[in-house]
């Protein structure tokens, strides 16, 4: 009897607790976070995304850049993804996954400082084109290569 | 304190830094389901990483939900000496957010 009710005052904290983190943790997000493009990161296709995050959805191909991922990937839900941009002045590098639900992954800002290469790792649904989106001087510049997935990394 | 959830490991080869940083953090898409429950997990992702030397910044990335689980990159700074100081830091979609900072290390001497 007594034990039942340690167990209940204990989940009853725990559940608080937590209720209370959330709240305060929503009194922040909209102020910190103006500039995530969020109509680019829910676009279902990569040339609407493109749009609302690089304003074009023009596209040069371009052998400057170099899109290093694997040909098959065993596990979608970690794919390495590295992008070399030897374009001069590059300004952000995107990468999108076409087959993806949400194809936009993510767009990286480079300063004049960094140099245009970013490595990152990302889930693929199914086997798909990886494109490499390079932003500079008001240009846009992609590669793109197939990528075979064998267990998918989105979903089930 | 509690334990950052961001790791950075830098080396320094001239003047030109690589930064290979690993956050820990459940990167939930929003559209996967729980399979006892069939209901669909909520989203918690990542939004904006900012990366600042010495105070100024040098790199932001804005991420979807499509990154990995405890997202791990790589990017590469020029300009830097050993002893300036790198921080990086984290906003997620529930407000949640997390910054670590790092000091260069000095260059290895090449092994002759």
């Amino acid at each position: 009897m007594n034990q039942n009710r340690r167990i209940l005052l204990k989940s009853t904290l725990t559940a608080g607790a937590t209720g209370l983190a959330i709240s305060a943790g929503l009194l922040t997000p909209k102020s910190v976070l103006a500039a995530w493009p969020k109509a680019a990161f829910e676009a279902k296709d990569a040339n609407t995304a493109l749009k609302a995050a690089l304003g074009s959805s023009n596209v040069i191909e371009s052998k400057d850049i170099k899109l290093k991922a694997p040909k098959i990937a065993e596990n979608g839900a970690s794919v390495t993804v590295t992008v070399t941009s030897k374009i001069v002045n590059t300004e952000s590098i995107s990468i999108i996954i076409a087959e993806n639900n949400m194809p936009l992954a993510a767009t990286f800002n480079l300063s004049k400082t960094t140099k245009g290469t970013v490595t990152t790792r990302v889930k693929i649904g199914k086997s798909s084109d990886v494109t490499a989106v390079v932003k500079a001087e008001g240009k846009l510049y992609s590669t793109s290569r197939n990528v075979k997935v064998t267990i998918g990394g989105c979903g089930g | 304190m509690t334990k950052s959830s961001i790791k950075i490991r830098s080396t320094i080869k001239g003047d030109e830094a690589k930064v290979k940083c690993l956050i820990k953090h459940p990167m939930e898409s929003g559209l996967r389901k729980n399979k006892k429950t069939k209901k669909l997990i909520p989203a918690k992702f990542i939004q904006e990483v900012v990366c600042k030397h010495n105070d100024k910044t040098v790199m932001t990335a804005q991420w979807n939900g499509t990154v990995s689980t405890n997202p791990y990159m790589v990017f590469y700074l020029t300009g830097v000496k050993a002893g300036d100081m790198i921080k990086i830091s984290w906003v997620d979609n529930t407000g949640q957010n997390d910054s670590t900072e790092e000091v260069m290390p000095t260059p290895k001497k090449k092994k002759k």
